[in-house]
């Protein structure tokens, strides 16, 4: 559905995005991650045809974002980041005012509004000046908005920024049921939200693309899943000695925790390394008190990805 | 031409949700009873010809009023974003908001007529030079338009856009006056060129094709560069 290579755009001096190509397939959700400033939004701009890219091309529904920019907008719902809506207006004026720019046939206006105030659940508010109304609320008017004309692809920059935990989770559910008949391009820094509505992730930073997969095959890559953490009852400097001794085992490290000894454990390959840990601990008539596998979060994946480039530009420099 | 429509329906009705039209529209009826009253009073004739040329200066001054915010508070509040991600041209955005403020422009001035009223009811006025002059008065006012236009695309200050509208309509109204002071192709340039003389024949009755010319040419023209300064967003 939406087809990008090689995309640049050039600012003054900067590369805001920088030679970036990817695919996303009909009915999937991709999340765009990255920090501040790394070009999510210029990307979604050149794809909403609201800024063309300095070089490289993109296609949206098959249609070339330069060349054939009506019919890509005719396809796409574009939600921009803050949500600009003209605040003077009745939610459902602005959403006929909406409706009417794209196209929607006079007979089925009134209904697709009624579906998307339905969906967003912004119904109770419809004759409301959009002026008057909370960040939250805008921000669903905005989603309505972009679900107007039933585009095949929607484009959310942050869409859940600056709501309360109630509202997210709701706006959450929307785009999670969307995603099952759109194609659904989100950016975000909220890791969860990632992981829960997403089915490839796409971390980008400084204008590039850092990795691009789904969730658990990040977290695979990353081979973190065989790290373990133990709490033991015992001396703690013996224990570590004799916990690097196991086959498998990376590395150890130890902290005092209360009365007994936090150990974190860091497994060298895929294999699973909790039963020799075991053995080791209880053949010493020491005291396991806990032990549990740690599994590396998106926000570990994130961090580790993004603060690596800066590391290796700075080794450069 | 559909979108046309859509834009500006929303202009208008965005005119008359703010205080701008009232403000505008009071001001400029107020200025302009106060001054066709001095005007009446002093040359005791049943013409409009010195009324509407002081009318003439305060529409110098209130039209960027009117046309300040058609960019500049898109921009400022970025919904330029979504309506230009929408399925319309930049002609249709364009065009729609300078029909929209030309249509507050006409609405400005109709009140007016209640001086032709007054005329007819106490004297004997000559409706040629009258119909004339307000044929005149709407095509410098889409001359106006367009210029409150062009400057409000490369904006996002509202007042920096009205001040900036107003300072250029002046300085098109005086630059024919510079003519006087020579002789030459640079001169009758300038005095071609400010609209001071072009509307002078319409308050004489004269509906002459090459001012109805200079102002659809001026005015398309500067649309046309609106329309361009619209579009240059997508080559910075």
């Amino acid at each position: 559905m939406i087809n990008v290579k090689n995309l640049t755009k050039r600012y003054v001096n900067i590369n805001a995005v920088d030679n970036i190509s990817f695919n996303v397939e009909e009915n999937e959700t991709v999340g765009l991650l990255g920090p501040n400033g790394a070009g999510k939004t210029t990307t979604m701009r050149i794809l909403t045809c609201f800024m063309p890219a300095t070089a490289g091309s993109a296609t949206v529904a098959g249609y070339d974002v330069f060349s054939d920019s009506l019919n890509v907008r005719q396809q796409i719902g574009y939600l921009p980041e803050n949500v600009p809506l003209y605040l003077d207006m009745r939610v459902n004026e602005y959403l006929m005012f909406r409706a009417k720019l794209k196209n929607i046939p006079r007979r089925e206006r009134k209904k697709r509004i009624d579906y998307c105030l339905d969906i967003t659940g912004i119904k109770d508010v419809q004759n409301q000046i959009t002026g008057t109304l909370s960040k939250g609320y805008r921000q669903r008017v905005g989603l309505a908005d972009t679900l107007i004309h039933d585009p095949k692809i929607l484009i959310l920059d942050e869409p859940t920024i600056g709501l309360d935990p109630n509202q997210i989770m709701l706006i959450r559910q929307v785009i999670k049921d969307l995603g099952q008949k759109h194609t659904v391009l989100l950016s975000t820094h909220i890791l969860p939200e990632v992981e829960m509505v997403c089915d490839r992730i796409m971390i980008i930073d400084k204008g590039k693309i850092v990795a691009m997969d789904t969730p658990a095959n990040l977290m695979k890559q990353l081979k973190t899943g065989s790290n373990v953490v133990l709490e033991v009852k015992g001396d703690g400097e013996k224990i570590k000695n004799s916990l690097s001794g196991i086959d498998g085992v990376r590395s150890v490290t130890w902290k005092e925790k209360g009365d007994a000894n936090e150990f974190y454990v860091e497994g060298s390959g895929e294999g699973d390394i909790r039963e020799a840990v075991f053995k080791c601990i209880v053949k010493d008539n020491y005291i396991l008190r806990e032990m549990k596998r740690h599994t590396i979060t998106l926000e570990e994946i994130f961090h580790q990805i993004t603060t690596k480039e800066t590391e290796e530009v700075s080794d450069n420099a | 031409m559909r979108n046309v429509s859509t834009i500006y329906q929303r202009e208008i009705k965005s005119y008359f949700y703010s205080p701008i039209a009232y403000v505008v529209i009071s001001v400029f009826l107020i200025a302009s009873g106060f001054f066709f009253a001095g005007n009446l009073q002093f040359w005791q004739e049943a013409s409009l010809k010195g009324s509407l040329d002081s009318i003439q200066f305060f529409l110098l001054l209130l039209t960027p009023v009117i046309t300040m915010k058609l960019f500049a508070e898109e921009t400022k509040s970025g919904t330029i974003e979504t309506l230009m991600t929408s399925p319309v041209t930049d002609f249709d955005v364009v065009f729609g908001k300078f029909l929209a403020a030309l249509s507050l422009y006409i609405v400005m001035i109709l009140p007016t007529w209640i001086f032709v009223l007054f005329l007819t009811i106490f004297g004997n006025p000559d409706f040629g030079p009258i119909f004339s002059s307000y044929i005149g008065l709407i095509l410098m006012g889409g001359l106006f338009v367009s210029v409150g236009l062009l400057i409000s695309s490369f904006t996002k200050n509202q007042v920096v856009a009205a001040v900036i509208g107003i300072v250029s309509l002046i300085i098109l109204w005086v630059v024919g006056f510079l003519s006087t002071y020579g002789e030459g192709w640079f001169y009758e340039t300038l005095r071609y060129a400010g609209t001071f003389d072009h509307w002078e024949s319409f308050t004489k009755g004269i509906v002459d094709t090459r001012d109805v010319i200079y102002y659809l040419s001026f005015s398309t023209l500067l649309l046309f560069i609106t329309v361009r300064n619209v579009e240059s967003r997508k080559w910075r």
